[in-house]
């Protein structure tokens, strides 16, 4: 599977999905064209996906947010007849390298996280309405939504048959939100997750399973209802007016490198590196929330982040031999806080919320970004306030200290601001400061004080909050010792390492989500049991089962 | 010792299963009856309940003399549970475990496939009649009549089949089940049936036979393949259910066979040779050969849409797992396993043509089991033209080309003529009129749909039948009306 895959899209181009707006409430349909799978081989049968249809799916979440703020509830559902949605499309998973079937899980666990927070963050509830078989990962769409209706029509069913008729799990969210989302008692969880046909009905109810459970007649009728009671208790405006997400400037060099208007990605390849600069706004903040609806897309806080979104994505999904991605920011710091005060000053403004909500998602697809990450803190640069969180979600940082030969930038610092106290939390629930002093927890409320303070080297390194501090003597030779060595190790170790290093402290759902869950879908998903040539997966569609290794590891 | 062959009494449910003896599985039906009998008295108009009906009743399941024929008042009916005799040292006759000894219980890996189809055979019994339950009151005769109600009262039997498969040996899960196939209902919005197919009315008597031509075809290829499972009880059940399915193909063969014959003898009577001279022939009140072409064209494509998926995974499980077999799987001569046989399936190829290409032929059970259909129903296809022939008339009735009118599948939802020609939007809509029955056809065919209730006559728009049933005289009396 090797073809450039973007994550740009609009619903002009939608082959899977359509959105119906009804006031305060959207209906988002998914209609999977089985013709429209993103890579030859295999036909999206009965609603099955794949990671071109989810591209549409965050598309969709994304611009209902920003686009369509006066839209309180999304009620999600089938736009065919006798399927909600039978989940991942198997032959595309059987076929897919490792590496894509990683990527694709950890896509469709972001865009899942991102609807499921859509209701308690911005007050736009997700309700799934359930007609028809609704299996795997068409039950783990349901899950991530706030309330899941399903017909009584002694047909429809939930399930999830991965272990039964896979030999694989449930790995979007399913098995850890049946027991810590929906609370369903264990034992049941285990009869539930170990059988094929599912659970219908009031048992799916009893279950905890499903929400509530309505009569198949007033099936429409009960979903709108349910609808618009999310759309009363929801706190956002009544007809506010969205910003058009206008398409993204990017253009691609020769040599993959690729230009937005404010993020530069390069590439070295011989030394499996990519570097991503963050380029400070060039203006002054937008005087109050109407300048910065004004400029809609086009404010810097809002296209940074869709520009470094784009960029990740695209790291992370068509450039896998790049172990190494380099950040480096370049600008003005006070812009950077100026243009991120605008916000944070206005947080009961939808639009200043869903832009800071959106930079907290970005960031913790930084922290989920399975490459060893670095920061560089050159002169010049802009870390600071949301900015500098990127310090701290990478495994390790370098700063320039003191005045570098030929070097007339202002001299590298870092700024604080108070939104890297509890804007941005990481999924672990706790700021990445706070992750960072796990053990002196004392250090974090010292940091408080130093809000605003332009932080040379020494005193950022004294503080803790970069890794080295380097002299223009050592600079040079110290990074690049360090990404030869970094590019040299085992990926497959180095990924291991820093998945474990970057989340100390607490689980939470979305940790054990994207921490146990994942790991332990990712080692089935190495096993011949599933992938070997007799395996599950492989053989599915064969009509022969999986043969299995019977030993227990 | 029991008696397997002849079928006892001694119970509520007749039975040649030993039920006396098996006190759990008694009484969970025994609790599933009243629900039963409440779900028939609902179903059919009050005063055919209470009319006896001369049917024919299994009591044994010895192929010769299986059935007794007498009066009887349908809710009294002895639905029994019959199995074809156990046949000694049977095995699994294809798939991966091919060559073992048939299951005699169910195998625990198979447990949800067996539970899924044998749920949507026993959902397609019932709702055969529930899509009929007003043809009564339009039967063009009373030999029609009790035809109906003889192919509805074994529909009922059928389902009684599988419950009883439910109710032994599906425990907790399977009584839940076996309720819920009374819980569905035809075209019900709370519950509907789970084949498309089956939650259409059946508006009137050509529909009707056209329905037991071809439908209940599909539910013969169906059991004819169950017949094959490597789960011996449900082997049996089947196996008995195809005596009685044997009936039905009947009703629907000579049913149209008639319509047609008398099409073609009031055309002759009347010096029309041209079949095309439509107002005219309807004129004389019967129906013409392209409307009857066209009823034709939409039963047996509806018909084609159950058998699923060209290309299916569940089909291919479900042979490989034993579950179920092929037509005929015993006289097949291969590896009953399909290890590297392929099969050829329909496909479009990028310019449109309808080309066959090979597929691993586990994969195209569904595709081979509908060539089979394809074959057996064209046999009556051949005999109503020896009828149309005989009499004289230049018409002949076809198999539409099976890419026609498809819902399900590679042909679904796109447009084709009944030759198999891919057409464009423009193209099908000018022809569409001529292919398959409009609203206007219908008015006309509801037109002729008067009940004739006299014993010995006939709708004017029918043939009467060759022979009787049970060898009886023309005028003889099928069913004692119950007149209020």
């Amino acid at each position: 599977m090797s073809k450039i895959i973007d994550f740009q899209t609009d619903p002009s181009k939608y082959r899977h999905w359509r959105i119906s707006l009804d006031g305060e409430i959207a209906h988002l349909y998914m209609d999977v064209d089985e013709k429209g799978g993103l890579f030859d081989g295999y036909e999206l049968k009965l609603n099955s996906y794949d990671l071109g249809v989810d591209i549409e799916l965050a598309d969709a979440v994304q611009r209902l947010r920003f686009e369509h703020p006066a839209v309180k509830a999304v009620v999600l559902r089938s736009g065919k007849d006798n399927v909600f949605c039978a989940g991942a499309n198997i032959r595309m998973l059987g076929r897919a390298s490792h590496a894509h079937k990683v990527n694709f899980c950890k896509f469709t666990n972001e865009t899942r996280n991102t609807f499921e927070a859509a209701g308690a963050e911005s007050g736009q509830h997700y309700i799934c309405a359930v007609k028809g078989s609704c299996a795997g990962g068409g039950y783990e769409l349901a899950l991530a939504c706030d309330h899941i209706i399903l017909t009584d029509d002694s047909t429809s069913a939930v399930a999830l048959p991965e272990v039964p008729l896979l030999a694989v799990l449930p790995g979007t969210g399913g098995l850890t939100r049946v027991t810590d989302k929906r609370k369903v008692r264990r034992d049941l969880a285990d009869v539930f997750c170990a059988m094929e046909e599912g659970v219908k009905g009031k048992r799916a109810k009893e279950w905890r399973l499903v929400d509530e459970v309505v009569a198949n007649s007033k099936f429409d009728e009960s979903v709108l209802a349910r609808a618009k009671d999310f759309a009363t208790k929801s706190k956002r405006p009544d007809g506010a007016e969205g910003v058009k997400l206008t398409p993204l400037k990017r253009q691609f060099a020769e040599d993959g490198s690729i230009s937005y208007s404010t993020i530069e990605v390069a590439l070295d390849r011989a030394g499996r590196k990519a570097t991503i600069t963050i380029n400070g706004p060039d203006g002054d903040a937008p005087a109050d929330m109407d300048a910065f609806h004004a400029q809609g897309a086009e404010a810097w806080m809002l296209r940074a982040a869709r520009e470094l979104d784009d960029a990740i994505l695209h790291l992370r999904l068509n450039e896998t031999e790049l172990g190494v991605v380099v950040f480096r920011t370049q600008g003005d710091p006070q812009r950077v806080l100026a243009h991120e005060a605008l916000l944070l000053a206005n947080k009961d403004h939808w639009l200043a919320n869903e832009v800071l909500l959106y930079w907290k998602r970005l960031l913790k697809r930084i922290d989920m970004t399975a490459r060893s990450l670095v920061a560089v803190v050159e002169h010049g640069s802009c870390y600071a306030g949301v900015l500098a969180e990127i310090l701290w979600a990478v495994d390790r940082s370098y700063m320039m200290e003191g005045e570098f030969e030929g070097d007339n930038r202002p001299l590298a610092t870092l700024t604080l601001a108070g939104s890297n106290f509890g804007q941005y939390p990481m999924g672990n629930d706790l700021t990445r400061l706070q992750t960072r002093f796990l053990g002196e927890p004392e250090a974090v409320e010292a940091l408080q004080g130093r809000i605003g303070d332009a932080l040379e080297a020494d005193e950022a390194k004294e503080l803790g909050l970069v890794t080295f501090a380097f002299d223009d003597i050592d600079w040079e030779d110290e990074l690049r010792i360090f990404l030869e060595e970094r590019a040299s190790f085992s990926p497959d170790a180095l990924t291991g390492m820093e998945a474990n290093l970057r989340f100390p402290g607490p689980e939470t759902m979305e940790t054990r989500i994207f921490g146990r869950l994942t790991a332990w879908q990712n080692w089935i998903f190495q096993r011949p049991n599933a992938v070997g040539e007799d395996g599950a997966l492989q053989r599915y569609g064969s009509g022969k089962r999986g043969e299995y290794n019977m030993q227990r590891v | 010792m029991l008696d397997l062959v002849n079928v006892s009494y001694d119970t509520l449910i007749p039975n040649n299963v030993g039920l006396s003896n098996d006190r759990r599985v008694l009484k969970a039906l025994e609790k599933w009856h009243p629900g039963y009998i409440n779900w028939w008295s609902d179903l059919i108009p009050d005063n055919f309940q209470k009319s006896l009906v001369y049917l024919r009743t299994a009591v044994s399941v010895d192929p010769k003399g299986w059935a007794k024929f007498d009066y009887v008042k349908m809710p009294e009916y002895r639905w029994g549970i019959l199995l074809a005799p156990a046949v000694e040292g049977r095995t699994i006759p294809c798939g991966e475990h091919y060559g073992e000894p048939a299951w005699q219980e169910v195998p625990g890996e198979y447990r949800a496939m067996l539970r899924r189809l044998i749920v949507i055979q026993g959902d397609t019994e019932p709702a055969s009649v529930e899509q009929q339950r007003f043809l009564g009151l339009t039967a063009p005769s009373l030999y029609d009549m009790r035809n109906l109600f003889q192919v509805n009262v074994e529909e009922g039997r059928h389902l009684w089949a599988m419950v009883y498969l439910l109710q032994k040996y599906f425990g907790a899960d399977g009584r839940e089940e076996a309720d819920d196939l009374l819980r569905r209902s035809s075209g019900s919005e709370e519950a509907p049936r789970m084949l498309g197919a089956f939650n259409e009315e059946t508006p009137d008597w050509l529909s009707f036979f056209m329905f037991t031509y071809f439908t209940d075809r599909d539910g013969k290829m169906q059991l004819e393949a169950l017949a094959q499972s490597g789960f011996d009880p449900l082997s049996r059940t089947c196996r008995f259910m195809l005596t009685e399915e044997a009936h039905h193909m009947f009703v629907g063969e000579t049913g149209v066979g008639r319509t047609i014959e008398r099409t073609c003898q009031v055309m002759k009577e009347n010096g029309i040779d041209d079949p095309y001279e439509i107002d005219r022939i309807r004129a004389l009140g019967v129906i013409d050969l392209p409307t009857i072409q066209k009823k034709l064209n939409l039963h047996y494509t509806l018909s084609l849409d159950l058998f699923g998926q060209e290309v299916s995974t569940n089909a291919a499980n479900a042979f490989n797992s034993g579950i179920k077999g092929r037509y005929m799987e015993h006289r097949l001569d291969d590896d009953h396993k399909l290890t590297d046989a392929t099969y050829p399936v329909w496909d479009l190829d990028a310019n449109g043509q309808l080309i066959r290409h090979e597929v691993p032929a586990l994969t195209a059970i569904n595709m081979r089991l509908r060539d089979d259909y394809t074959r057996d129903a064209a046999g009556g296809v051949g005999r109503w033209n020896k009828i149309i022939e005989k009499a004289g008339v230049q018409f002949e009735m076809k198999l539409p080309h099976e890419a026609f009118n498809r819902k399900i599948g590679v042909f679904a939802n796109k447009l084709f003529d009944p030759d198999g020609k891919l057409l464009s939007g423009a193209e099908y809509d000018a022809g569409v009129k001529d292919w398959l029955p409009t609203h206007a056809d219908g008015d006309f065919i509801q037109s002729l749909m008067k009940p004739v209730y006299e014993p010995g006559k006939f709708a004017g728009w029918i043939a009467p039948p060759k022979v009787g049933i049970d060898n009886k005289p023309g005028d003889f009396e099928y069913v004692k009306l119950y007149m209020a």
